[in-house]
C-alpha cells in the first residue's frame, strides 16, 4: 500500500493542517466566552474586576441568589413557554402554508411565494415600529400574545417546508385521496411524516431563537413579570450598579437548555443547516 | 364489481388536447390492458377513472352511475401506483389497513382483513415491517394488498411492474393475472410494455397521441393489427414492414411478383412477423421469396434472429437455432402468402 493512498499511514497533507489549525482557532473563539461566562458564574463579586479567568475562591452562592429570586424563575418559564407557543405554531402553520404551495395548484401560486419570499429581505430592525403600532392598535402591548404575534409563522420555516413538500412524490397523495382520506387528513397523517427530517430542523432553530430573543420583547413589554429571559437578565445591570456575576450566572443557566437542546440533537441541527443550506 | 362505460371522453390541458373524445365499454370482471407509448393518453384516461383528473368532456360510468363529479373515494375504486405509493413511515400491516380507512370497521375486524389479504399475497411474515425493509417485489405487493382489502369494484393499476427488474416483472406478472383469476374483479392496467399486455389481458386497448387504434383480445391484435402502429408494436421482436407496388392482381416484391385476389392499392406495405419469415434451404420454394446478406445473427436459444440487408431494407428473420447463416453469407427469405400483413402506404390501414 503507496503513503499517500492510504489515510491511515503517517503521512498528513499539509492542507489538513491548515484547516485542523483554522478549525481549532474557530472553536477556541467560540468556546472562550462561552468558558468565560460559567467561570465569572462562579466567581464572587469582588473577584469580578480581577479579569482572572479562574476564580480565585470558587463558589455557588450567585446560583444560590438567582435561582431563589423568584423573578428569574418567572422569566425562565415566560422564555421557555413563549419559545415552545411560537416553535409550535411555526411548525404548524408554516408547514400547512408550505404544503399548499407545493402540491396545489391555483391562481396566483407564485405570486403568493414571491410575496412571502420577499419579506425574508426586510430586516427585524425595521419591523419593530409596524409591529409595535399594530400590537398598540389591537391592544396587545405589555401582553404574552404582544411578544408572540410577529414570530408565529416566518417565511424562512414557509420557504423551508415548501421546498420540503415539493419533495414527496404525488402519488403518496393521490393514493391517500383514493384511500378516502380528506385533504387535512392527507397534509397530516401522510405529507407531515415524510418530512419529519425538515419539522425538526425548524422546531429547533424555531425553538433557540425564540428562547434568545430579545429586541422586540423588551420593546413590547413594561411588565417585568412578562419580561423573557435575555430582557430579565439585563435588569440585573440597570439597578444601582452592574452585577456581571449575576448576570453571568443567569446567562449561564439561560444557555443550558440551548447546549442540553444542541447535544441531543446536533445530530438534526447539523442536517438542518445542510438541508436548509441557510441559516436559522 | 362493475363494468365501466367510457364515452366521448376528453381532456385538455390548456390548449393542447391529450385525449381525443375516446368511447370503450369495460365488462364486469374483464381484464383490460392500455397499452402505447409515452404520452398517448393512457394514463391520463386511467386517472381520469380513478377520479384525479379532471374530465373536461364526455361521461365516465362505474358500475352504470355517471361518476364524472365524484370524489375517487366515492366511486369505489382502488389503485396501485407505479412507484407503489406505501408509506414509509408505516409498518407493512398500517399500510394495507390503510386501504380500510374509510370502511367504519373496528379495530379486530380490521386487522382479521389485513391478515386474510397478507396471507393470500404471502406478506404474513411482514406485516410489522417498515417498507424500507422490503425489496421491490414485496413492496408491490404491499401496494397490492392497500388495493385489495377494500374489496372494490375495480381495481386500477399504473405502470406497476415498470420499476421491477425483469425477472420479478414476470413473476409479478403471474401472480396479478392468478389474482384476477382468483378475484374476478374488474382490472384497468396501464403500461408500456407490450409483452405485459399480451401476457394479462383479457382486451387489449391501444393508444396512439389520445386516440385508440384498436381494441381486442391479444391475439386478435397480433393476428389482425388494424393498422401499421399496432402491428409493430405488438408482438416480440418487433413486425418487417417492407414498401411494395401492387397491381394486375399481383404483389410486385421479391424475386417473383406475388399473386394476390384483393384488390390493392398501387402503393402498400407488406408486414410479415420474424417468425414467419425464415431462412430458406437451398431449393427450398415459398410464396414470398427475398435475397439479400446477413448483417447480424442473434441466437436466443430455442430460435436464433438474423437481420439481413436486402433491397428493402434491413429485415429480421429467424433462422436454425441449430446451424445459423454466418455473418456476410448470401441467404433467401422467405414467408408464406397467409403470413403477410397489407398496409396502404398513405393511411397505414390494414387492407
Amino acid at each position: 500500500m503507496s503513503a499517500i493512498a492510504s489515510p491511515v499511514s503517517g503521512r498528513i497533507e499539509p492542507g489538513r493542517i491548515l484547516a485542523w489549525l483554522l478549525l481549532f482557532g474557530g472553536g477556541l473563539l467560540m468556546v472562550t466566552p462561552l468558558a468565560f461566562m460559567f467561570a465569572t458564574s462562579l466567581k464572587d463579586s469582588s473577584e469580578i474586576y480581577d479579569l482572572a479567568f479562574f476564580p480565585a475562591h470558587p463558589t455557588l452562592d450567585n446560583y444560590v441568589t438567582v435561582l431563589s429570586d423568584g423573578r428569574f424563575l418567572r422569566w425562565f418559564a415566560n422564555s421557555f413557554g413563549i419559545a415552545t407557543a411560537v416553535t409550535l405554531s411555526n411548525v404548524f402553520f408554516d408547514s400547512l402554508v408550505g404544503y399548499t404551495l407545493a402540491k396545489f395548484q391555483f391562481r396566483g401560486r407564485y405570486l403568493v411565494f414571491i410575496a412571502i419570499l420577499s419579506t425574508l429581505m426586510i430586516p427585524t430592525e425595521m419591523l419593530v415600529i409596524p409591529w409595535y403600532v399594530m400590537a398598540k392598535n389591537f391592544g396587545w402591548l405589555d401582553s404574552y400574545w404582544g411578544i408572540m404575534f410577529p414570530g408565529m409563522m416566518t417565511a424562512f420555516g414557509t420557504f423551508l417546508m415548501k421546498q420540503f413538500f415539493e419533495t414527496v412524490p404525488n402519488d403518496f397523495l393521490e393514493a391517500a385521496r383514493v384511500d378516502g382520506l380528506n385533504e387535512f387528513a392527507i397534509f397530516w397523517r401522510i405529507a407531515l411524516p415524510l418530512v419529519t427530517p425538515a419539522l425538526s430542523a425548524l422546531a429547533i432553530f424555531t425553538f433557540l431563537s425564540n428562547w434568545t430573543a430579545f429586541i422586540w420583547p423588551l420593546i413590547v413589554t413594561t411588565s417585568k413579570e412578562l419580561y423573557t429571559l435575555p430582557v430579565g437578565l439585563t435588569s440585573y445591570a440597570v439597578e444601582a450598579q452592574v452585577q456581571w456575576e449575576l448576570i453571568m450566572t443567569g446567562a449561564a443557566l439561560a444557555t443550558l437548555p440551548t447546549l442540553t437542546v444542541f447535544l441531543l440533537l446536533q445530530r438534526y441541527i447539523v442536517r438542518g443547516v445542510v438541508l436548509a443550506g441557510l441559516k436559522g | 364489481m362493475a363494468g365501466i362505460a367510457i364515452e366521448k371522453l376528453v381532456k385538455r390541458y390548456g390548449p393542447t388536447q391529450v385525449v381525443h373524445g375516446i368511447d370503450l365499454d369495460i365488462q364486469d370482471g374483464e381484464f383490460v390492458v392500455f397499452v402505447g407509448p409515452s404520452g398517448c393518453g393512457k394514463s391520463t384516461t386511467l386517472r381520469m377513472i380513478a377520479g384525479l383528473e379532471e374530465i373536461n368532456d364526455g361521461t365516465i360510468s362505474i358500475g352504470g352511475r355517471v361518476v364524472n363529479r365524484l370524489e375517487p373515494k366515492e366511486r369505489n375504486i382502488a389503485m396501485v401506483f407505479q412507484n407503489y405509493a406505501i408509506y414509509p413511515h408505516m409498518s407493512v400491516a398500517e399500510n394495507i389497513a390503510f386501504g380500510l380507512y374509510t370502511s367504519g370497521l373496528d379495530k379486530a375486524a380490521k386487522r382479521k382483513r389485513v391478515e386474510e389479504v397478507a396471507e393470500v399475497l404471502g406478506l404474513t411474515k411482514l406485516l410489522e415491517r417498515r417498507p424500507s425493509a422490503l425489496s421491490g417485489g414485496q413492496r408491490q405487493r404491499v401496494a397490492i394488498g392497500r388495493a385489495m382489502v377494500r374489496d372494490p369494484a375495480v381495481f386500477l393499476f399504473d405502470e406497476p411492474l415498470s420499476n421491477l427488474d425483469a425477472q420479478l416483472r414476470a413473476q409479478m406478472r403471474l401472480e396479478i393475472k392468478r389474482l384476477h383469476q382468483r378475484l374476478g374483479t374488474t382490472i384497468v392496467f396501464v403500461t408500456h410494455d407490450q409483452v405485459e399486455a399480451m401476457t394479462l389481458a383479457d382486451r387489449i386497448v391501444v393508444m396512439r397521441d389520445g386516440h385508440i387504434l384498436q381494441v381486442g383480445a391479444p391475439m386478435e391484435l397480433y393476428e389482425k393489427p388494424a393498422d401499421v402502429f399496432t402491428a409493430r408494436f405488438i408482438g416480440s421482436p418487433t413486425m418487417n414492414i417492407v414498401p411494395a407496388k401492387a397491381g394486375q392482381g399481383a404483389l410486385q416484391l421479391g424475386e417473383k411478383p406475388l399473386a394476390w385476389s384483393a384488390s390493392l392499392p398501387p402503393d402498400v406495405l407488406v408486414g410479415v412477423r420474424p417468425q414467419e419469415l425464415r431462412v430458406l434451404d437451398l431449393d427450398e420454394a415459398a410464396d414470398l421469396t427475398l435475397t439479400g446478406t446477413v448483417a447480424v445473427v442473434e441466437p436466443l436459444g430455442p430460435e436464433t434472429f438474423v437481420h439481413v440487408e436486402t433491397a428493402g431494407g434491413l429485415l429480421l428473420a429467424s433462422a436454425p437455432a441449430k446451424n445459423p447463416p454466418a455473418v456476410g453469407s448470401p441467404v433467401r427469405l422467405g414467408a408464406s402468402a397467409s403470413g403477410l400483413r397489407l398496409f396502404d402506404a398513405k393511411s397505414e390501414r390494414a387492407l
